[in-house]
């Protein structure tokens, strides 16, 4: 689903450059669930930027479910955002003056689903997150662990092929965090293919397959025993 | 750029964001209201100019006899002036090449009496070509005609309120006898003038008739005559000085003496205040394209502030699948559907306005009937509409090309 050889990122800042990603190499398949961890400045975000085609990198290949990403424009990178990939963020990104449906429905729009297909989508999204009371809220009115729902059930909406999510549980306590967590695996249960960046342990615990970056290398690549946030949840 | 979608879109963001909507709607509309108001009252100003000169013919000069200042070949300085026939007999021999039209004008005032009825009014004694000259317009019966100045008769004509302040409303003057300065004469015409009331408060008699009653004499007032346009403007200013050189050498009097003889060139005196006209209308000009500039400035930043309000929100966007070119359309539209609707209001607005001043200010700051037409009020409003659309495109290009990452980064 994922393939990505020998990736450079660097920032420029004036005179200086930060290389931030060392030549990267890595190959996630179809239905993984992969927590990616690090410490904080290790490139976790870079990398994730760049497969959800958010940054662009410096050099190597990136090929996204057999279509090589390369010197884009932003037109067709938009495209195959809307496509390829759902994103979930640490601070949730909601619009705020949009309800919790019309957010849900934002990615169905550009797709140029028609609206009753959209309200009818977006509906069902929203009760899978367990949101279907909430849907004509604003995102002021509701929790963080809502908004994050929300902004997961707009990700998958789009019915993406690989689903990316920087820090989701972020800005959650630990009991929000783990049902959110319950929630990802029910949707990677379903076949989707599922990165996660974070630095909580417990988290990463969740998923199937742990990725250390260190100064910008991978410095272990492991599976692991999941652990199912279900059981943590009633 | 017309699916429904893409409007229900719109019309949520306009309806969410109501200070924004307001701001630049606000903007366009009072740009928009001032400049329809100012064009206007300019118009206005020009209307009443228009009507003050354009009442009388222009070709038209008046010479008015006076008294010498500085004494010439013997006479002492302080003599006054008198034109008498022989004067008009001799411009019309002497200048018949420039000359149309002659007349004398003796005028005076008297009380004229019908019946019960009695009030004083200005006498104008004249010969036939004074109504032309005067635009005077007859609404019944006939004006000083040839005959009446061979035969000196007693006829006159009268002005339209004064057959209303003598005779009332239902009788009529015509053919009825009026005692004016104790002289019996018969209404022969009257007329209606556009001029305003003092013009409608005159009569007109023959001056044959004027000069026969007082004395037999032949001193005539002033006289007017208007001159052949064929000569145009620069002809008549060379008639102008060569008329006056002729009565002074004629008359006895230092060529330089300004006081002797006055004469009034309608000529020279409508190019000076169409000068004055074209002067004033050119600074509303000015004030609209200053207001226009001033609007297109406040709609430029506010499209600039909208912009920079929404970069993250555009970010989402584009991390949802948006492109570049839906995220350009997305913003423009909204602001062209803003200010076409504002800008279409401040014109409504602007234009009520100037209709309801209607000729309100007429008296006192000459602002007659101002309006606009309606082609520059619009040209206007597409002016703001398209600054705005300009405003926006830049910054909402640019956001839209900028990587979703930079946008959506928090501070
Ligand atoms: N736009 C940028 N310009 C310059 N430097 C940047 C930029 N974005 C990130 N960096 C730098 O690149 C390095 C990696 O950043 P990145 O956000 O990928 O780290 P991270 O692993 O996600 O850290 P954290 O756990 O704190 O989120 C950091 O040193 C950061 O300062
Ligand atoms: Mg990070």
């Amino acid at each position: 689903m994922i393939e990505i050889k020998d990736l450079h990122k660097s920032y420029r800042m004036g005179a200086n450059s930060l290389h931030v990603l060392k030549g990267l190499n890595l190959s996630i398949k179809e239905g993984e669930l992969v927590a990616i961890m690090g410490s904080s400045g290790s490139g976790k975000s870079t990398l994730l930027n760049i497969l959800g085609m958010l940054d662009e990198a410096d050099s190597g290949d990136y090929i996204l479910d057999g279509v090589p990403i390369k010197n884009l424009n932003e037109t067709k990178a938009a495209k195959y955002r809307n496509k390829f990939l759902g994103f979930i963020f640490q601070s949730f990104n909601l619009i705020n003056y949009k309800t919790a449906i019309e957010n849900v429905a934002l990615p169905l729009y550009y797709q140029r689903v028609n609206r009753n297909e959209r309200q009818e989508k977006s509906m069902r999204y929203l009760e899978k997150v367990g949101l279907k009371n909430w849907a004509h809220h604003l995102p002021s009115e509701l929790s963080g662990g809502q908004k994050q729902r929300v902004a997961i059930a707009r990700a998958m909406a789009a019915e993406p092929k690989v689903l990316l999510a920087d820090e989701l549980t972020g800005a959650l306590d630990s009991k929000t965090s783990y049902e959110i967590m319950d929630l990802v695996q029910q949707i990677n249960d379903e076949g989707k293919t599922i990165l996660i960046v974070t630095h909580e342990p417990d988290i990463a615990q969740m998923c199937k397959r742990i990725i250390h970056l260190k100064d910008g290398v991978i410095v272990e690549d492991s599976l692991v025993e999941q652990v199912r946030a279900a059981s943590y949840v009633q | 750029m017309f699916s429904r979608d893409r409007w229900q879109e719109i019309f949520q963001t306009i309806s969410k964001n109501k200070l924004r909507t307001f701001l630049s709607g606000f903007t366009v509309a009072l740009g928009i209201f001032i400049f329809t108001v100012l064009y206007g009252m300019g118009n206005g100003l020009k209307n009443s100019f228009n009507e003050f000169f354009m009442g009388d013919a222009t070709n038209t000069f008046s010479i008015y006899p006076g008294r010498t200042s500085e004494p010439y070949k013997g006479f002492k300085s302080g003599r006054t002036i008198e034109f008498r026939n022989d004067d008009i007999e001799d411009i019309k021999k002497d200048f018949a090449f420039y000359l149309d039209e002659i007349t004398p004008v003796i005028s005076f005032s008297a009380t004229a009496k019908y019946k019960g009825e009695s009030n004083s009014y200005t006498i104008n004694a004249v010969a036939p070509p004074y109504q032309d000259m005067q635009k005077t317009i007859l609404m019944k019966g006939r004006y000083i005609n040839v005959k009446d100045l061979e035969k000196r008769s007693k006829n006159i004509v009268i002005g339209r309120l004064v057959e209303l302040d003598l005779f009332g409303k239902s009788e009529n003057a015509l053919g009825k006898f009026l005692d004016v300065g104790g002289i019996i004469y018969r209404v022969v015409g009257v007329f209606q003038d556009d001029d305003g009331d003092n013009e409608e408060r005159i009569i007109y008699m023959p001056y044959t008739t004027r000069q026969m009653l007082d004395q037999g004499t032949d001193k005539i007032g002033q006289i007017t005559l208007t001159y052949n346009t064929n000569i145009g403007y620069a002809g008549a200013m060379a008639f102008d000085l060569s008329l006056q050189k002729y009565l002074k050498s004629k008359h006895n009097i230092a060529p330089d003496d300004q006081n002797a003889i006055y004469l009034r060139n309608m000529a020279d005196i409508v190019q000076r205040n169409m000068m004055f006209a074209n002067i004033l209308q050119l600074v509303v000009v000015f004030v609209g394209i200053g207001t226009l500039i001033a609007g297109v400035i406040g709609i430029s930043n506010i499209m600039v502030f909208v912009v920079k309000e929404r970069t993250k929100e555009l970010g989402v966007r584009k991390a949802l699948g948006a492109t570049p070119a839906s995220v350009i359309g997305l913003v423009l539209q909204e602001s062209i559907f803003i200010t076409t609707i504002a800008g279409y209001g401040g014109l409504v607005l602007g234009v009520g306005v100037l209709s309801a001043m209607g000729d309100r200010f007429k008296e006192d700051y000459f602002i007659s009937n101002p309006g606009v037409g309606l082609g520059i009020v619009i040209t206007a409003t597409l002016v703001l509409v398209f600054f705005g659309v300009l405003a926006g495109y830049v910054p909402a290009k640019k956001a839209a090309n900028v990587k979703p990452i930079v946008a959506l980064r928090d501070e």
